[in-house]
């Protein structure tokens, strides 16, 4: 039996489509490649993980292993002047590392060449969590005691914290298509905002892990927790001068990665294998909570203005958009996650007249990187907060604005793409409201809102009779599917099905196993293109030794692009099988095996025909596909204190194709949550460059008790060039969440909160019962909407009667 | 101090500083690394072990304090099946594989532990009184849907399945 | 590690020593990642004196070893102190209640402590002993400053003793950043007894907003012998906020922390009065 604790209200778990143009190409019931049965297999690793044999890094054991650490920069930036080892230890137990012991290029190869492995005496610290030095020791106590003995000096610069202020700029770009003022010209009303987003840490509960072993070649072989084998195998032969084979980097099992483990382990793989070199032992080096949280990488910071001109019934008709990120000490990836934000920072909706000018500078905090969604939930969110704004102040509701401007077929995006297949924001959009009954429960906390005004007012220190107050909100978002623009052209990655000389058919690809089930889904799909059983396909562990390059495990790409090139490998190995022997592979594959030997398929990327992407100019085909996403999200708002509840949560995505029904739904719950995470208590502190809330008792995220009933309804919209139809599904909740919990808290108590996180003090400050608190503050003057259309309103007033606290101004058209 | 415990059952006896966590004792002196360690202060619950009948973070305990106790660990979980030296997982386990209750599995182990408190004290199918009791226990990757299903799915008297 | 009360007063009678207990907070510090260890340290786990929870002439004791599911668990603290009751459920979850103890909580008087708040609003006392002797110290006089308590360094707290006057009525009240496992942004118990005319006996006691936990006295005055209507909530929230002097820090603003409390209470005397 099942236990739903949370039942869908109505209609299936997964939606037929319905209603848009027809792009179809796997027909509803037809049995495709990878199709959900009625139940997918069961997680693959998933009785390991179970009984507690999985192997995580820190539960290998090399005997002789020794223990690294870091030794980092205190202060944001300053030039490192030198390191002294105290006169009164005894160096001889233990190694230590500096900038100097680098046999290759002292870089972490990434995008740009910007960040060093260790700084060098004389160089300049561009952040407080900044590794200046390594020590290796052969226990614990021992490197605490060689941690306390070595000093460093330095002399302080000034650094500098805002990123609009930084000069240092890591990417720009501008999107534009048709005429942004003569779009302002044109409308009736134009309205102004600016939000802004604050840092999040991915948190993986299993912290960032690496162990380094010598090869008895010379070279060095890491075991880690690791998205990307083929980036922490490029970093490791950059730094270290290594060939292909002397550096080899084998994925332990991994306790979720959420973006967080993409760069990063390069520079602590590089960490290990520099002291493995040096004391010649295995190193392990597992950072614990403080360290992970202190000097990993977070979501950027960001933030977003829009300016944006509608007609008086709410259609786009111009919006110019400028974005900052905030990139931290070094470019990471940076720019292409800034790319990412400015794509979609209009939202899925149709608009004649674009600009959006995005730069992400350099400040002197930790760097910041992928984090699932990768800038788009930071600018999704202004998009859908500043709609919902402009909704508001034409009182139309939040999903006939949607409605009328959601892209349909044939739409152009502001790259100058034309949206031919696989568009379902319209039925994700209306998938979600009528699911989660949107307008019926809208309507009745519009009626307690009415209610509780006619109670009687409420002051700074006391409410009114009701305590709380309910409200629901609705976001709906875009996100292309695998790398942007020409991204998988140049990655060319590669994915191999091979049928062995013992007749057993395995899965060699780099796409590493977090717990989103790559390990299910390749044999799945591999074992329907083949048509033999799940359990007869193996899937190769993920070690540079044995495995092509199949690209990172990022970008929601795993099941579209490297799952795509597993069924043509497939596909191709079952023809050269089935000529051969004039049988059915399921019928002859071990046959074959044992009279011509074993056979390998490698299946590299092709272009998906009539995808064209120019980088210059930032023009054309910025995606393959979109997956589509809406949320709606219910809350109750404590009126005393501003606590928020996320109480329900209907998240509609379409994913292309569901290859796994049960996985792909793990995803959207877990996607929902860390974005109501993202909406309500992650908050990262800062003081001098440094995070504040550095461990897990003061960087909270949900507990079982925080999250939402949340019911997951996956629609499918196939994508013509993935031989399955899949587009991927990690992300896509990632980027509705938020803006739901915004607009849920504006409906029950009427503040619209510019800032995540929405914390009870935002929210306190918000509706005006606090002065201090860390928002902006409410303007004095009241107009009433209908003279916001009418007539320009001057800066500063707020248009909405019973909304006393949109801190924000309209403005009526620049003339 | 010497000290000597029941782990899953099997006696076992150790030399060891009193004050050495029950985490490190259970993971690098006996082998059992089925219980992770996510935060080292009690507030992430992934090394969760039921000791004595309450599920417990064994990061927090110090070994001077379990002479003489039983300690139960994600290890413990799986029993020899009839007739076979194959383990089967436990209606607990199952139900977590059935219904997708682990993704990255680094939580797995302690709520399942926390779990098997729950339903060894005998509790029920209740979603809220589940999500209480695995509420010292993060997980990142599944927004709790699936393991409060499993759970339920677990706690549910055999006779209504 | 001792085995009765009389060896571990012993041991402290040597020389100072770190208390342990349910071990969630010391041993945070055991692996010495953040700041050295503790030095010396006695391990209280095994002294059964100290458990126990016992009604006896209008006084409730509480071991210092209790545990907060113990207190959770039973039904003598539920009848008569329920906010203690309260208190207990927000620490932590499960596996901190199974070791965390009331004596602990007061021992290491940190200012968000949430027991402490419902110990000083209903006027316990803490015994507290070592070799010398036992005495009594009135919670009102217990935590000193900034995590410091009246114990001397050859002492320790033994038991917890709260009055149960006829007709008092605790509420509890606990404001965090989640519903579990988190510290408190404010946290605050009420007490008082009402003869008909008014309140008396009032108590109002937070966490969160000072240096240690503390007694909210102008605020108490403002209830004492008033009615729970309108004008009284409406006073007592405004001396409130006049009264506490909170801090920002990584949790909250000192702002929040005043007006949020000024609201919690008024909503407390607005359901106490039913309007």
């Amino acid at each position: 039996m099942t236990i739903r604790t949370a039942p869908p209200r109505t209609g299936s778990p997964v939606a037929p489509r319905t209603g848009t143009p027809d792009a179809l190409l796997i027909h509803p019931g037809e049995i495709a490649p990878g199709r959900a049965r009625t139940r997918g297999p069961l997680r693959r690793e998933g009785p390991e993980k179970l009984t507690g044999e999985a192997k995580y890094a820190d539960d290998l054991v090399f005997p002789g292993a020794w223990y690294g650490a870091t030794i980092r920069s205190t202060d944001a930036r300053a030039r490192l002047v030198g390191i002294d080892l105290a006169k009164d230890f005894d160096w001889s137990k233990v190694v230590v590392v500096t900038a100097a012991d680098i046999p290759g290029e002292n870089i972490v190869s990434l995008i740009s060449d910007d960040q060093p492995v260790l700084i060098p005496v004389g160089g300049e610290i561009q952040h407080h969590a900044e590794p200046l030095a390594l020590i290796a020791a052969p226990d614990r106590e021992t490197l605490r005691a060689a941690k306390r003995a070595l000093t460093v000096r330095t002399e302080k610069l000034e650094p500098i914290f805002d990123p609009l202020a930084s000069e240092h700029v890591f990417a720009h770009y501008e999107i534009a298509s048709g005429d942004v003022e003569a779009g302002f010209a044109g409308a009736d009303l134009v309205l102004e905002g600016t939000y802004r987003v604050g840092h999040q840490e991915q948190l993986y509960i299993e912290n960032n892990a690496m162990i380094a072993v010598l090869r008895e070649d010379g070279g060095v072989t890491l075991h880690g927790s690791l998205q990307c084998p083929y980036y922490v195998h490029k970093a490791l032969k950059r730094a270290l001068a290594l060939d292909d084979v002397r550096a080899q980097v084998i994925q332990a099992e991994t306790g979720g990665g959420f973006g967080g483990k993409e760069e990063y382990p390069s520079i602590l793989a590089i960490h290990a294998a520099l002291l493995a070199l040096k004391c010649r032992k295995p190193v392990r080096m597992i950072y614990d909570r403080h360290e992970d949280i202190a000097a990993t990488t977070k979501r950027h910071p960001a933030i977003v203005s829009h300016r944006t001109g509608v007609k008086r019934d709410g259609t786009l008709v111009a919006q110019d958009i400028d974005i900052v990120m905030d990139g931290g000490a070094y470019s990471t990836l940076t720019p292409v996650v800034l790319s990412r934000g400015a794509i979609h920072a209009g939202g899925p909706y149709r608009c004649p007249n674009v600009r959006i000018r995005a730069r992400a500078t350099r400040t002197n905090t930790p760097p910041n990187g992928a984090f699932r969604g990768f800038g788009a939930p930071q600018t999704e969110f202004a998009a859908e907060t500043h709609l919902n704004r402009l909704a508001d102040a034409l009182a139309i509701g939040p999903l006939d604005i949607r409605r009328k401007n959601v892209y349909r077929i044939g739409d152009i995006t502001p790259t100058g793409q034309v949206l031919r297949e696989s568009v379902a924001g319209e039925e994700v959009l209306e998938r979600g409201a009528e699911a989660a009954e949107f307008e019926r429960l809208r309507e009745r906390s519009a009626r307690a809102r009415t209610e509780a005004a006619a109670s009687g007012p409420s002051s700074p220190l006391a409410t009114g009779p009701t305590r709380r107050a309910s409200g629901i909100g609705l976001a709906l978002a875009w996100h292309g599917a695998g790398f942007t623009g020409s991204g998988e052209v140049k990655l060319a990655s590669v994915a191999s099905v091979e049928l062995t000389a013992a007749g057993e058919i395995r899965i060699l690809t780099a796409s590493t196993e977090m717990g989103q089930g790559t390990k299910t889904i390749f044999p799945q799909l591999v074992a329907d293109a083949l048509s033999v059983p799940y359990e007869d396909v193996e899937i190769a562990p993920q070690d540079t030794a044995f495995v092509p390059d199949s690209g990172p495990t990022v970008a929601s790409r795993t099941a579209m692009v490297v799952g795509g090139l597993c069924i043509k490998a497939a596909e191709r190995l079952r023809e050269q099988v089935e000529l051969a022997t004039d049988r059915s592979f399921a019928e002859s594959y071990r046959d074959y095996a044992k009279e011509h030997g074993g056979v390998r398929i490698d299946q590299k990327f092709e272009a998906y025909p009539g995808v064209h992407f120019d980088d210059e100019t930032y023009r054309g085909d910025a995606y393959p596909a979109f997956g589509w996403a809406s949320c709606v999200a219910e809350v109750d708002v404590d009126l005393d204190t501003g606590e928020v509840a996320v109480t329900n949560v209907v998240a509609v995505d379409d994913i292309g194709r569901v290859i796994h029904q049960t996985l792909a739904e793990g995803q959207v719950e877990g996607g929902t949550l860390q974005a109501i995470g993202y909406a309500t208590i992650e908050e990262m502190k800062l003081h001098d460059g440094r995070y504040l809330n550095d461990r897990l008792a003061t960087y909270l995220i949900p507990t079982a008790l925080d999250a939402p009933r949340i019911t997951a309804i996956l629609v499918e919209a196939p994508f013509s060039g993935a031989p399955h139809g899949a587009k991927g599904v990690g992300e896509l909740p990632m980027d509705v969440g938020a803006p739901a919990v915004v607009a849920a808290i504006h409906d029950a108590t009427g503040a619209w909160i510019h800032e995540l996180p929405a914390t009870p003090e935002r929210i306190l400050a918000a509706l005006g019962a606090t002065t201090t608190a860390p928002s902006p503050t409410v303007p004095a003057g009241r107009r009433r909407v209908e003279d916001a259309i009418e007539a320009p309103i001057e800066e500063g007033t707020d248009p909405r009667p019973d909304a006393p606290t949109d801190p924000q101004p309209l403005r009526g058209p620049q003339k | 101090m010497n000290v000597r415990l029941l782990v899953n059952g099997s006696p076992v006896e150790l030399d060891v500083p009193g004050m050495r966590r029950l985490l490190d004792v259970l993971r690098e002196d006996l082998g059992l690394t089925g219980t992770k360690e996510g935060c080292g202060e009690g507030e992430c619950g992934a090394c969760s072990v039921i000791l004595d009948g309450q599920v417990v973070d064994a990061c927090l305990v110090p070994m001077s304090q379990v002479d003489g106790s039983t300690v139960r660990t994600v290890e413990g979980l799986a029993r020899p099946a009839a007739g076979s030296t194959e383990r089967q997982l436990d209606e607990l386990q199952a139900a977590f594989l059935a219904t997708g209750g682990a993704q990255c599995g680094i939580c797995t182990p302690g709520m399942l532990m926390a779990a098997r408190a729950y339903v060894d004290a005998g509790g029920g199918p209740d979603d809220d009184a589940i999500r209480e009791a695995i509420a010292g226990n993060l997980c990142r990757c599944t927004g709790y849907t699936k393991i409060v299903e499993a759970i339920a799915l677990a706690a549910t008297p055999k006779a209504e399945v | 590690m001792p085995r009765t009360l009389d060896e571990a007063f012993a041991i402290l009678a040597t020389a100072p020593h770190r208390p342990i207990a349910g071990g969630t907070d010391v041993m945070v510090q055991i692996t010495g990642e953040i700041g050295p260890p503790p030095d010396r340290m006695i391990d209280l786990w095994r002294l059964d004196e100290l458990r126990g929870i016992a009604l006896d002439a209008g006084v409730l004791t509480l071991g210092a070893l209790t545990t907060y599911t113990d207190i959770r668990r039973s039904a003598v603290c539920r009848e008569h102190v329920p906010a203690l009751v309260d208190a207990a459920a927000t620490i932590g979850a499960s596996q901190i209640q199974n070791r965390g103890t009331l004596g602990g909580n007061i021992a290491n008087a940190s200012p968000a402590g949430d027991t402490l708040p419902v110990l000083l609003a209903t006027d316990a006392e803490i015994v507290v002993g070592g070799a010398r002797g036992e005495r009594t110290i009135p919670v009102t006089e217990f935590w000193v400053a900034y995590r410091k308590t009246a114990l001397a360094p050859d002492e320790l707290v033994l038991r917890v003793r709260i009055p149960l006057p006829a007709g008092r009525e605790v509420r509890f009240r606990k404001i965090g950043t989640r519903r579990a496992q988190a510290i408190s942004k404010v946290v605050m118990a009420l007490a008082w007894r009402d003869g008909g005319r008014g309140w008396s006996d009032v108590r109002l006691a937070l966490g969160s907003v000072a240096d240690r936990p503390i007694r909210a006295r102008r605020t108490e005055r403002a209830l004492e012998g008033r009615r729970p209507i309108a004008e009284t909530a409406d006073r007592a929230a405004a001396t409130l906020a006049g009264e506490i002097e909170p801090i920002d820090d990584v949790r909250s603003t000192a702002d929040y922390r005043r007006v949020v409390a000024a609201r919690v209470l008024h909503r407390l005397v607005r359901d106490a009065g039913g309007w």
